[in-house]
C-alpha cells in the first residue's frame, strides 16, 4: 500500500470483504472505526490516514491530569484492539481532498489513494478568536503538544492566566489551573453564567458559586475586544472597557469542523459533514462519518442533525457506521442492517472536587430544568424536560449523584422519540 | 475469558456497569466491583465495557 493510486474494486454484491477502506483522521474516531471494520467482518485492507504524529491518544485529560502534571503523556495512549493489528497507519500525513465520484482521496506528500470505502474522522479544531493584539502566549488545547506548551507556561511563579471562554474546557483548564497553584485564574464570558448553554441556569449558578470558592474569579456578560502587549500577551481587553493583566490566555471559544477536505463533491458541509440516520454521507453507500465531525439525526429525539462532541461518541457512531460501510460494501442491505441510529448521549466533566455527569441531550429542554434529587448546594440531580418529557439528566456532585443520575438514565432510554 | 481492571486508574465513572451489568457493578458507595471470571458468552459486553470506560482501564485476557 505505498504505491501511488493503489486498491482494488470492492466486492460488491458477492458479499465478499476484498479491496481498500482509508479512514480519515488518526484519533479515537479513527482508531475505534479501524477495529469496528474487523468486527463487522471487513477482512480487505484498511488504512489510517492522521495528521499528527502520534498514534491515537485520549484527550479528556488533557485540560485535568496532563494539565496538572498528574498523567505521563505516555498514559494517554489507546491499546488498539489484536483484531485491527494489521491496520495501516500513515501518521504525520494529511487528507488535503477528495473525490468522491473517483473515489480516491489526495494526500499533503503527493500521493493519492484509491478506496472502495472511505471513514471521514477527521474531527474538531479549535476556533481562534479573531481581535487585534499578539499571539505569543494564547493557547487552544485540543491535541498532546498543546497540553504540554500549555503547562509549561504555567508552571512559573506568580503567573496570571485568563481563560476566555466558559465551556466544559475553559473551566476545566480554570479549574486545573487553580489546583496547579496559578496565582490568578480568570474566566471571560459574554453569557452571565458558566456552562449555561448546554446546562442552563439553575446549575450555571451553582457551578459559578462553586468555581467561586476554590479560587477561579469570573468577567461574565462581556466579550474580548482584544489583546495587549508588544510580541507577547500582556493583557486581555475586553468588551466593556476594562484590561485584565494576564501572561498567559487559553482560548476555548468552540470549535471548527475539519471538512475542508471534503469540499468540491456537493456535501453538507455547513457545521461538520451530514450524514443520513445510518451515518452514511451523501446518500451514498461508500462513505460514512465518524466522531465528532458527523452531523447526524438521533431517531431517540427530534429528527435534527446535530453534531455531538462527545467522548461517547467515537466509540458509538464507528460501532454503527461500520456495520452499514461493511454491508453498504458487501451488497448486504444496509438499511437492513444496522438499523437507525439513535444513541444516549453521555458526557462526563472533572473540575476541582466535583464532576458533572451528563445522559440524554439536556440542552433540549433548558426551558424547564427542576431538581429531581438533592439540592444544588450538594450533590444534586438535575432533570431537563421538553413538552413534559424528560430529555437530559445531570447529576453534580460525588458517586452519590452520578449513582443517583444512573436511575433516570432508565427512564431516559425508555423515553419514546421526540416528535419532529 | 479473564477480566482485570486497574483500580489505581478506575475513577467510578460507571459506564461499563451500563455495558456489561453481569460483569461490573458500583457498591452502595459509588465504587467499582467486578467479575474476574466471566463466561465467554458476555466477551462483547466486556468489549463494549472496555471501549466506553474514559480510563481504559479494563483488559481483556485470553
Ligand atoms: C481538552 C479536551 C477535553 C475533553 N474532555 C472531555 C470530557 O471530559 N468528557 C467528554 O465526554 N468529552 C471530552 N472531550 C471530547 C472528546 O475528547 C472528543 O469528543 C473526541 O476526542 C472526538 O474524537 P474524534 O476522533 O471524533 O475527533 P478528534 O479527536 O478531533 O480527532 C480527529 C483527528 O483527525 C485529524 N485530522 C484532522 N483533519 C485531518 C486531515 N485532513 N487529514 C488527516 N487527519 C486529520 C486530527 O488531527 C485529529 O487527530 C474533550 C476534548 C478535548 C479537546
Amino acid at each position: 500500500m505505498t504505491g501511488t493510486t493503489t486498491g482494488k474494486t470492492a466486492g460488491t454484491k458477492t458479499g465478499t470483504a476484498t479491496g481498500t477502506i482509508v479512514v480519515a483522521g488518526g484519533s479515537m474516531g479513527g482508531l475505534r472505526a479501524a477495529e469496528q471494520l474487523r468486527a463487522a467482518g471487513w477482512t480487505g485492507a484498511v488504512t489510517v490516514v492522521g495528521d499528527e504524529p502520534h498514534m491515537p491518544y485520549n484527550r479528556p485529560p488533557l485540560s485535568k491530569d496532563v494539565l496538572a502534571g498528574k498523567a505521563p503523556f505516555a498514559s494517554l495512549a489507546f491499546t488498539p484492539k489484536a483484531a485491527a493489528a494489521d491496520v495501516e497507519w500513515r501518521l504525520g500525513t494529511k487528507v488535503v481532498a477528495a473525490r468522491l465520484g473517483e473515489r480516491t482521496v489526495a494526500l499533503d506528500d503527493g500521493r493519492t489513494l484509491s478506496y472502495d470505502g472511505l471513514v471521514v474522522a477527521t474531527g474538531m479544531r479549535p476556533r481562534r478568536l479573531r481581535c487585534p493584539g499578539p499571539l505569543a502566549g494564547r493557547h487552544t488545547v485540543r491535541t498532546l503538544d498543546d497540553a504540554k506548551g500549555l503547562r509549561d507556561e504555567l508552571t512559573g511563579p506568580g503567573v496570571r492566566l485568563v481563560v476566555v471562554g466558559a465551556g466544559f474546557i475553559g473551566c476545566e483548564v480554570a479549574a486545573t489551573a487553580v489546583r496547579l497553584g496559578v496565582a490568578e485564574v480568570t474566566v471571560v464570558d459574554p453569557l452571565p453564567l458558566p456552562m449555561v448553554g448546554p446546562l442552563g441556569e439553575l446549575l450555571g449558578r451553582a457551578l459559578l458559586k462553586r468555581h467561586e470558592e476554590r479560587g477561579v474569579r469570573f468577567a461574565l456578560g462581556t466579550g474580548v475586544a482584544g489583546f495587549r502587549g508588544d510580541g507577547r500577551v500582556t493583557g486581555v481587553v475586553l468588551a466593556d472597557g476594562r484590561v485584565l493583566p494576564a501572561d498567559v490566555v487559553v482560548e476555548s471559544v468552540g470549535s471548527v469542523a475539519n471538512v475542508e477536505w471534503l469540499d468540491g463533491n456537493g456535501l453538507d458541509l455547513v457545521d461538520g459533514v451530514l450524514t443520513d440516520d445510518r451515518l452514511r454521507v451523501g446518500g451514498r453507500p461508500d462513505v460514512v462519518a465518524v466522531g465528532d465531525v458527523a452531523r447526524f439525526p438521533n431517531a431517540r429525539y427530534d429528527g435534527v442533525p446535530r453534531r455531538v462532541e462527545h467522548w461517547s461518541i467515537p466509540t458509538d457512531t464507528a460501532r454503527h457506521a461500520a456495520k452499514a460501510l461493511v454491508a453498504g460494501l458487501t451488497g448486504a442491505d444496509a438499511d437492513a442492517a444496522p438499523g437507525p441510529f439513535a444513541p444516549l448521549p453521555t458526557f462526563w466533566s472533572d473540575q476541582h472536587d466535583f464532576r458533572l455527569q451528563s445522559f440524554g441531550v439536556p440542552g433540549l429542554g433548558t426551558d424547564d430544568v427542576r431538581v429531581l434529587d438533592g439540592d444544588p448546594e450538594g450533590d444534586v440531580v438535575t432533570g431537563y424536560h421538553t413538552g413534559g418529557r424528560l430529555v437530559g439528566v445531570v447529576a453534580l456532585g460525588g458517586p452519590a449523584a452520578a449513582t443517583a443520575a444512573a436511575r433516570y438514565r432508565a427512564q431516559l432510554l425508555k423515553s419514546p422519540a421526540l416528535t419532529p | 475469558m479473564k477480566v482485570v481492571v486497574d483500580m489505581n486508574k478506575c475513577q467510578d465513572h460507571g459506564q461499563c456497569v451500563f455495558a456489561a451489568p453481569d460483569v461490573f457493578s458500583l457498591d452502595d458507595d459509588g465504587r467499582l466491583a467486578y467479575v474476574s471470571d466471566a463466561d465467554e458468552a458476555l466477551r462483547d459486553e466486556v468489549e463494549e465495557a472496555a471501549d466506553v470506560c474514559p480510563l481504559q482501564a479494563i483488559r481483556i485476557e485470553g
